[in-house]
Parts: C-alpha cells; sequence; structure tokens
C-alpha cells in the first residue's frame, strides 16, 4: 500500500508552505525479522517538491528517515490555485506521486 | 534541623513534576509540528477499503457486519463496545467482532484470520489493525458509552476488575501495580490512573494510536496483551475472556469521555 502521498500546500505571505505525509516502511536493511531472518531495506533514495513543472526541493534520503514520512518545506513564490506535486523513487524502483493546489 | 530537610524534599518532589511536565511539553511540540498530520490516517483509508473489499469463499464485504448499530452500521458503533450480542450470546470486543464477520458472512477460516492479529516487525499493518482504525475513526468526537445493560457485560466488567488488581507471575505483578496511581510514570511515560475516569477515558479514548517508534497503528487488544508480556504473564489472546473483561473495565471507568482515537503515541 505504498505510494500514498497527503499533501496541503499554503501560502503564508510571500512563501508556500508545504506539508506532505508519505507512507512508506523506510526499512533499513538492518533489522531482522521475528524468525531472525534480515528484513530488506526498503527506502525512499529521491524526494522532490514540484511547483507546476518546476523543482523547488531535491532531497535525497537514506534509512535514517523514519517510516511514514512527514515533509515540511517551504519555498518563496507560489500562487492560490498552482498546483504542488511532491514525488518519491525508492531503492526497490517504487515511486509514490502526490499533487495538490495551493490554498 | 527537620525543616530544611522537608524543603528538600518539597523541591525534590516538585523537580520530579517539573521533570514530567517538560516530558508532555515537548511531545506537545512534536504533535504541534506534525499539525493535524497522523500517519493513522493512511491506516484509516485502508481499513475503509477491507470493509468494503469482497472476500473469503462467499465473496463478500463485510457491509452487513453487525456491530451492535445494526448491519452495516460503522459510525458511533466503537464507542459502545464492548458489548453483549444476542446472536452469539457473548461479550464481544470490535477485534473478536470482526472476526465472527469475516468467519460467518465471509466464510473464511478462523485459524487464518487469527493467525496473525497484530503486526510483527517488519510488518505494515494487520487488516484487524486496519479495520480497528477505521472504525475507530468512524467514532471520532463520539461520548464514550459501553453497553452495560445485560448482566453478561457488568458479570464482564466484575472480571476485568478482578484481573485487573490480580497480582500473578514471576514479578508478582499486576495491572494495579503499575495504573491505579496518577502520579507515577515508566521511564519518561506517565502512566495513566486506570481506575479513575480521567485516566481511563484518556487512555481508552485515545487507542488505537499511532506508535511513531514503531511506525504502525496499534490497537488496545495489542496494547493489553504487550502489557501481559512486560508482566512476564503467559501471552494474551486476542478475542479471549481475559481480553475482554480488562477492556470492559477499562470502557466502562472512561464512559463520559470522548473518543478521540486514533491518537499518536511516541
Amino acid at each position: 500500500m505504498a505510494g500514498r502521498i497527503k499533501i496541503r500546500a499554503q501560502k503564508k505571505g510571500v512563501v508556500t508552505e508545504v506539508k506532505a505525509l508519505m507512507r512508506h516502511p523506510m526499512e533499513t536493511g538492518m533489522r531482522k525479522d521475528q524468525a531472525g531472518e534480515p528484513i530488506p531495506a526498503h527506502f525512499i533514495t529521491q524526494v522532490s517538491v514540484l511547483h507546476g513543472e518546476q523543482p523547488v526541493m531535491q532531497g535525497h534520503w537514506g534509512a535514517a528517515v523514519s517510516a511514514n514520512p512527514f515533509l515540511g518545506v517551504r519555498f518563496a513564490g507560489g500562487e492560490p490555485g498552482d498546483t504542488v506535486r511532491v514525488v518519491w523513487t525508492d531503492n526497490q524502483g517504487g515511486t509514490g506521486e502526490g499533487e495538490t493546489t495551493i490554498r | 534541623m527537620k525543616k530544611p530537610n522537608l524543603e528538600v524534599a518539597l523541591l525534590a518532589a516538585w523537580l520530579c513534576a517539573a521533570t514530567l511536565a517538560a516530558d508532555d511539553g515537548v511531545f506537545d511540540q512534536y504533535r504541534d509540528l506534525m499539525g493535524d498530520e497522523n500517519p493513522a490516517v493512511f491506516v484509516i483509508d485502508e481499513g475503509e477499503e477491507f470493509w468494503l473489499t469482497a472476500q473469503g469463499p462467499n465473496a463478500v464485504t463485510l457491509e452487513s457486519c453487525d456491530l451492535g448499530l445494526g448491519p452495516g452500521v460503522t459510525a458511533g458503533a466503537y464507542v459502545r463496545f464492548p458489548r453483549h450480542f444476542a446472536d452469539t450470546n457473548a461479550v464481544m470486543d470490535l477485534e473478536s467482532r470482526l472476526v465472527y464477520c469475516m468467519t460467518t458472512i465471509q466464510g473464511r477460516d478462523l485459524e487464518s484470520v487469527t493467525a496473525k492479529p497484530y503486526s510483527l516487525r517488519g510488518d505494515f499493518g494487520t487488516e484487524i489493525e486496519a479495520l480497528v482504525t477505521w472504525l475507530a475513526a468512524e467514532s471520532e468526537g463520539a461520548t464514550i458509552a459501553p453497553e452495560q445493560a445485560h448482566a453478561t457485560e457488568r458479570a464482564m466488567y466484575a472480571l476485568g476488575k478482578d484481573i485487573f488488581f490480580y497480582r500473578a507471575g514471576p514479578h508478582d505483578f499486576s495491572c494495579a501495580t503499575c495504573h491505579e496511581q496518577s502520579d507515577k510514570r515508566i521511564r519518561l511515560q506517565a502512566l495513566p490512573d486506570l481506575t479513575s475516569h480521567t485516566g481511563a477515558a484518556g487512555s481508552w479514548g485515545s487507542w488505537p494510536a499511532y506508535r511513531i517508534s514503531q511506525g504502525l497503528v496499534r490497537t488496545m487488544g495489542w496494547r493489553l496483551r504487550d502489557c501481559f508480556r512486560q508482566q512476564r504473564w503467559p501471552e494474551l489472546q486476542m478475542g479471549s475472556e481475559a481480553s475482554i473483561a480488562l477492556q470492559t473495565y477499562m470502557a466502562v471507568n472512561a464512559a463520559g469521555g470522548t473518543m478521540t482515537a486514533p491518537g499518536l503515541k511516541r
């Protein structure tokens, strides 16, 4: 059920505040299950915030980020009604994408 | 000589209280940073999807499941649990009621639906956890009002109270050892007094909850099972009489409080 993102984007003065909550297990690869077998690494490696088609933030993530990560970011500009997208890819080739309009 | 000692003791007591309050304050700040965001929202959606997915040999959804307010009525159902059901002639908690619906309506195998009710390390939530989370959210803001009209419901409360105060196991622990005073903590977590209305309402009303440290939503059934583990008692089975009795004891003590689940916890 990974891949879902909840996003809110709100104009605050001259900046737009984006809050995104992502559904992802973010397994480090260092944990073992109840039977003692290693749980395969599964985490987001790249995450981007786009204002329209324009990237406003790009991040390289790793195993240290929590499960179901929460991302808060602000960028200059943006007008109510504009589209904001958050996209990620993980180390297993999975992707997630969410979209909202600025309030 | 006596008086300064008393002042030192009072200062120490005040410092302890201040430390406790500060810890809660830090966690409140964390909640503020998250705003209204609780990763449990994903689990709520998943629970609703499970409810509406045709499953089992009968290939039907759970929409005809009667949670006490009539078949398919989900809003406000959770706050009336645990309650007596005429069709099973038993007091059931939500988890055991869901298992009953899965086996009778969907025709699923009892062993397979109860094999793993709660997530293990590395899991990403189970069907039971998702359903309970969604159904709790369907009662968000409602007043906790477990049924106590039927004699078996009152007997379940009495049994729950007995278990709550029953000392057993290698550590001679009872639930009350940790949960009958309001000013105690374990490590940095304040321990609720579950014999009081305030303590019980705060706990019963905030589970199921997203546990940040585990990245999972946990249910009250899991919480009780983990309490048993911490007491070094035998493993508490989901839907067992002991589990339902303890839940009845807590829910009745919490009656009149508000359901705020799913909560957000450390």
